[in-house]
């Protein structure tokens, strides 16, 4: 029997999202992908399953969602208040949704892209060895209304599991490294970049996030015509009005305008979860120190699935407390002990 | 020459090997021709290559691999020869993709014809008779940038944008050639009409050009290219290729 899960009512901007389509950069493909790929990580981690799975990426606010069956469920990345059938439920754990129920996830509260994960994740058909939508390539839809989308096959019936909060929210420091064009600005611009006070931009989407800043705008000395070139994620491209560009996963993937420096990989989450008006500062670091960050990085994502640990009620905020069999000493040798999780 | 070619890092997520600071034929060709060659190579730790107009991308996770030990092997690649006067890779493919040019489904022909300063038919003549190289691919996906015409072609983008241009749209500026993946609004002028689509994303070969590919555009007139248009269901809009070598 196959699991779906129907929108009942979707946000504005809803997407199916995994890690990406790598392989296509040639063709003028970018990757692509969640906006957060720690998150990703982060759900798979509270389910126990591959980082791989479709998701979906819920930006600035959630929706309704219904399933035929009885799933399990894991909320990540920006936090949404969120119910079951209007039973509040925390964020950054997982949850069992049972069949015929309703989960509501609202707005964003501390950063901008929130994620919904389903035990086995979405099964829908890939395209180009991907489930993620890219809406500027044209690939995949934007969720709506009224969608059924099926659900992968669950291999385990573990739910009632947290993660710490993580600190990517709400802005911050964000490390950078010079990329091929950082000569090309003078010392003293690149200097007053990386003292500037920047705000994000409410101009900012999957395929980059424009940040604000008081005082003058960075240019290349002369503004010197560039020739066309690469792009990757977390560059930093200025424009022709002075403001900074951080290109994000949806990226074209080739430009010309000059870029002072790239975010390194650990850092973007960061910045894709900033919320318009949090302050950003960009901090500049050499090789040597951004390889040592991200591979600090990609260590912390690997204990992800040690640091998972069982949700701890407080029985005051349990409603129907009384249902709970408190004192039965009974255990079942053949119970699941992870069946309800807790 | 002697500065060049550079080898940059970008960002962690790779090494750029860039020919020159400007679009040259050699400098394009010897991009072409490295990017086969490192490809040839099949070293483990790059996952993929590009190029842009001037330049080998390599995609290294330089987290993993140290950025000084993939640029000993590339400076090593580079002293092998003299990439400004490499041959173009083999096995690329030459299109020859059937275009209506003017009428209303190319309704800026003239209006080209007279910023370039030739008569419409000259203009027809010149860009369907040009062979042009896939220089790079981009702004969309599998969207060629193609090169270069005659310095009779060396015309600005307009001012004012069109607002929708159709995909497989011809547009010309500055030298160059590019057919559309997608409906856009652009500042390149509209002179040709194809029916051949360079992004197929359900197709089991989802881009038609790879960068080095070449195209030519022979006339056709508009009863035969709706013909086309019904006939063709393949994506290729009644295209013939041969492989070059």
């Amino acid at each position: 029997m196959s699991a779906s899960l129907t929108i009942l009512q979707a946000g504005p901007a809803l997407s199916l999202q995994d890690l990406g389509r790598p392989g296509f950069l040639a063709q003028g493909l970018t990757k692509g992908g969640a906006s957060d790929p720690t998150a990703l990580n982060e759900g798979a981690a509270l389910l126990r399953q591959a980082a791989s799975n479709a998701v979906i990426e819920m930006a600035g606010t959630g929706g309704s969602f219904r399933p035929d069956t009885d799933i399990r469920i894991a909320l990540t990345g920006a936090k949404m208040a969120a119910n079951i059938d209007g039973e509040a439920v925390i964020w950054n754990a997982s949850h069992l949704l049972p069949a015929g129920t309703t989960l509501t996830i609202g707005g964003a509260q501390n950063g901008s892209y929130g994620y919904l994960h389903v035990g086995g994740g979405f099964a829908t058909e890939p395209q180009m060895g991907s489930r993620a939508s890219h809406l500027s390539a044209g690939l995949g839809q934007a969720l709506k209304s009224g969608d059924v989308l099926p659900i992968g096959s669950d291999s385990s019936k573990e739910t009632g599991m947290t993660l710490p909060a993580d600190t990517r929210f709400g802005g911050g420091v964000v490390r950078v490294v010079a990329s091929m064009q950082t000569e090309a600005f003078a010392p003293e611009t690149r200097e007053r970049f990386f003292q500037t006070a920047f705000k994000r931009d409410s101009r900012a989407n999957r395929m980059g996030v424009r940040m604000d800043h008081d005082g003058e705008g960075f240019s290349t000395d002369g503004q010197l015509s560039i020739v066309s070139e690469v792009i990757v994620p977390g560059d930093i491209q200025i424009t022709g009005d002075g403001a900074p560009f951080v290109l994000m996963c949806e990226c074209q993937t080739t430009g010309g305008y000059p870029r002072i420096g790239t975010v390194i990989p650990c850092d973007l989450p960061r910045v894709a979860q900033a919320q318009t008006g949090a302050a950003i500062k960009f901090e500049f670091v050499d090789m040597e120190q951004a390889v040592a960050l991200q591979l600090r990085y990609l260590k912390e994502i690997k204990s992800l699935v040690s640091a998972v640990t069982p949700l701890v009620r407080d029985p005051a905020n349990i409603r129907d407390l009384l249902s709970y069999q408190l004192v039965g000493g009974v255990i079942s040798a053949n119970a699941d002990p992870f069946e309800e999780g807790f | 020459m002697t500065d060049w070619p550079q080898i940059h890092t970008v960002g962690l997520s790779g090494v750029l090997v860039s020919f020159a600071d400007k679009l040259s034929e050699p400098a394009n060709r010897a991009a072409l021709a490295f990017r086969a060659t490192v490809d040839a190579q099949d070293w483990p730790e790059v996952s993929e290559t590009s190029t842009s107009l001037v330049s080998t991308f390599l995609r290294v996770d330089l987290a993993a691999t140290p950025f000084e030990a993939i640029k000993e092997k590339l400076i090593s690649l580079i002293g092998d020869k003299d990439w400004f006067s490499a041959p173009l890779p083999q096995g690329r493919t030459l299109w020859h993709v059937p275009t209506v040019y003017g009428t209303d489904l190319a309704p800026q022909l003239e209006e080209a014809a007279k910023v370039a300063g030739v008569d419409p038919d000259q203009a027809i003549k010149e860009l369907s008779e040009t062979r042009v190289r896939v220089l790079t691919i981009g702004f969309a996906p599998g969207q060629p940038y193609l090169g270069e015409l005659s310095e009779t072609w060396n015309i600005p983008r307009q001012q004012q944008l069109t607002q929708a241009v159709p995909a497989g749209a011809l547009v010309v500026a500055v030298k160059q050639l590019v057919v559309f993946t997608n409906i856009t609004p652009t500042g390149w002028r509209h002179v040709g009409q194809t029916a051949f689509r360079t992004f197929r994303p359900d197709a089991e070969k989802a881009f038609a050009l790879s960068p080095g590919d070449e195209m030519v555009f022979p006339p056709i007139s508009a009863p035969e290219f709706k013909t086309i248009q019904v006939k063709d269901t393949s994506g290729n809009g009644g295209a013939v290729t041969e492989v070059l070598s």
